[in-house]
């Protein structure tokens, strides 16, 4: 088992036809992702690299049967994707796209309410992949190798050192989440979380998180009261400055709040092994779990 | 992305938020000829800078007369400011504004901003304004009303009713507050704003309500559906390094350190300054290179980190997805043989392709030193730094 995604993953690329969209659906085959088809409005009925592509991602569902998506669609129009997907009652969304306008992820997160049965992934994210089995993003799969710790991640490529640490010190994943580094996203670390709860594959958690937002307190708030298996924690920005936004829209630490010195305490509070350097990540799972 | 009070003050009047009458000068003489327009009598001049605090450091004085705003103005053109949001180098004004005078009897505080726990935007007012909203957060929170807006159907009346009455307005003032409010949000959804605060917002004498400061950020996501508000970027306000970054797409953030950082990630980019940090040294920026960097970005990457002359040393640390360890290595290589850089180079590099951008690294005959892991390469960067 792992979470989210796996072997019967049913895969569409909104935004197959573009540069990135075609790369990754390449790689996500490669890894051994079932690929269905893909969405670009205008170019239904042609194919691309061998898939059907579709003018609308109920199209895609109703003759591919496919379950999942991930969105290579520029920022004006990626809201719209996630929405048009939800509609469409796709189970797993993955947006990897950046910059977004916060007022259009506001729109789409208040329709997302209105579509229970999807779960968002992102947006400005690097997905998801379960290692050895599928992949939906752009975590490149050759540094995955399959075991039992969960990583979850506002953060792309320090996901990639994570899984990197934990593979060259022999310990797999079962799935690795970035979930993004914006304001407003689909899945938090709580969710996340509550995802690894309840896969018995899963027997440890790396979690990352990053200045800005409160999100790591209530997943610290979270985990004291619900979480049972050991946790490692980094925090990327401890020595970031005040009212300066790090790259992601999401980092910033603003009004005095969002520092990683307090979202620090507080998973420490909470039980979380909390590592100062980001080299430590490897090793502090490896000290938890024997 | 930030402007000036008078800009934000000209989008809130048109969005129909009530402000004072006043005009932006640039030098002494337009001061003194405005504040004669507005009728010569008590007038405000006000220092325009991307940072609050300008009060208590001299950027806020009240003249008489329009012969008093104009030499007010020409003491305040040109100087430097320096106020708690500055840090001690301040900014130079280059642009004031001439405001009317006005006989106050309340100030509030009055914002709407991004609430990220709920993700809905959300009214906050209080009945302490004037002063640092923070402040008043951290040792009177009971003093701070919320109201949350839902995205789909905007401010409601009985919002705005419910927090002009919490903050002390009565009757005719809570109409009024009501009105502005709705205009408040108007302009936030309509300009993509992050945040606006209207602090303070007063109660004049004569029982209106008015926009006595404003300020205003905007969503750097959405501007590019907002040519007007691109319009009013003022690049004296901005880091010259960050400015330059900004045009080849690289994220790069001024610090005050001398280990000059190039990163891909922005996760990536802030824990590789956490760890220089825990390894003794100090980061001299922030910078993300994205992930699909080519040659030529990394090339402008090294220029614009070498023109920060407290650089000592250099530290690349690149986890490769999509970005392979052979193309940076060929990248770094290039942008080292072109610009003769002149401090030593560590290079961390994992990822696709690692083997080949090791070989590459190795026989440029080029002095770079590598490293396996990021504490390994912070090491050796802090100790190159000296």
């Amino acid at each position: 088992m792992a979470v989210l995604i796996d072997r019967n993953t049913r895969l569409i690329v909104q935004g197959l036809t573009g540069r990135e969209g075609t790369f990754h659906a390449k790689q996500a085959a490669a890894y051994g992702t079932t690929v269905v088809g893909g969405v670009t409005p205008g170019k239904g009925g042609t194919t691309h690299e061998g898939w059907p592509v579709f003018d609308t991602v109920h199209d895609a569902v109703a003759k591919t049967g496919a379950n999942a998506s991930v969105i290579f669609v520029p920022p004006p129009f990626a809201a719209d994707a996630v929405m048009e997907a939800a509609d469409a009652g796709v189970g797993v969304v993955v947006c990897i796209t950046e910059g977004i306008p916060t007022i259009d992820m506001m729109k789409a997160m208040t329709f997302l309410k209105t579509r229970p049965a999807t779960r968002l992934i992102g947006p400005n994210c690097p997905g998801v992949i379960t290692a050895g089995q599928a992949k939906a993003g752009i975590i490149p799969g050759h540094i995955c190798r399959e075991g039992h710790i969960g990583i979850v991640s506002k953060s792309g490529t320090l996901t990639y050192e994570a899984i990197h640490q934990l593979s060259r010190l022999g310990m797999g994943q079962t799935t690795c989440i970035g979930i993004g580094g914006d304001p407003l996203i689909g899945t938090t670390h709580i969710d996340a979380l509550q995802l690894f709860a309840a896969d018995p594959e899963t027997e440890a958690v790396i979690m990352i998180g990053e200045i800005g937002g409160s999100a790591e307190e209530e997943a610290a708030a979270w985990i004291k009261a619900n979480f049972t298996k050991p946790v490692v924690a980094f925090i990327a920005g401890q020595t970031a400055p005040p009212g300066r936004r790090m790259g992601h829209a999401g980092a910033i630490i603003a009004g005095g709040k969002g520092t990683a010195g307090e979202k620090m305490a507080a998973l420490t509070a909470a039980g979380v092994k909390v590592v100062q350097s980001p080299a430590d990540m490897g090793h502090a799972v490896q000290e938890l779990i024997g | 992305m930030k402007i000036h009070e008078y800009q934000a003050k000209a989008i809130l009047a048109r969005h129909g938020v009530p402000v004072p009458r006043g005009e932006v000068a640039f030098n002494a003489t337009e001061a003194g000829e405005i504040a004669r327009r507005l009728g010569g009598h008590i007038v405000v001049v006000k220092a325009q800078i991307h940072a609050g605090g300008r009060g208590k450091g001299g950027g806020v004085k009240l003249a008489r007369s329009s012969d008093e705003a104009e030499s007010l103005a020409r003491a305040m053109i040109g100087m430097t400011l320096v106020t708690h949001q500055t840090g001690p180098e301040g900014r130079v004004v280059s642009r004031v504004l001439v405001e009317e005078g006005l006989a106050m009897d309340r100030e509030l505080y009055l914002s709407v901003v991004l609430d990220r726990s709920s993700g809905k935007p959300v009214l906050m007012a209080s009945a302490a304004g004037g002063m640092d909203i923070e402040e008043v957060a951290a040792h009177t929170p009971e003093k701070i009303v919320r109201a949350y807006i839902e995205p789909g159907v905007g401010v409601v009346a009985f919002q705005a009713r419910a927090i002009g009455f919490a903050i002390g307005l009565t009757g005719p003032q809570v109409n009024k507050l009501v009105k502005l409010v709705a205009a408040l949000y108007d302009a936030f959804v309509a300009a993509d704003a992050s945040m606006i605060e209207i602090n303070p917002l007063v109660v004049t004498a004569a029982g209106d309500l008015l926009a006595l400061d404003a300020k205003m950020n905007f969503d750097d996501n959405a501007l590019y559906r907002h040519q007007d508000i691109r319009d009013l970027r003022d690049l004296g306000e901005e880091d010259p390094l960050e400015i330059e970054a900004s045009k080849f797409s690289l994220n790069y953030i001024h610090l005050d350190g001398n280990i000059g950082c190039m990163v891909n990630g922005a996760g990536l980019a802030m824990a590789t300054m956490d760890i220089i940090k825990l390894a003794g040294g100090e980061p001299a920026n922030f910078l993300d290179v994205g992930g699909g960097a080519n040659a030529e970005q990394i090339k402008n990457a090294f220029r614009i980190l070498m023109s920060d002359k407290n650089v000592k040393a250099v530290l690349i640390n690149i986890f490769g997805g999509i970005l392979r360890c052979d193309v940076l290595a060929q990248g770094v290589i290039g942008a080292v043989r072109e610009l003769g850089v002149p401090v030593p180079i560590v290079i961390r590099m994992e990822g696709t392709n690692v083997d080949e951008g090791k070989r590459l690294l190795r026989e440029s005959g080029m002095n770079f030193s590598t490293a396996d892991s990021m504490d390994e390469a912070a090491t050796k960067v802090v100790q190159l730094a000296g």
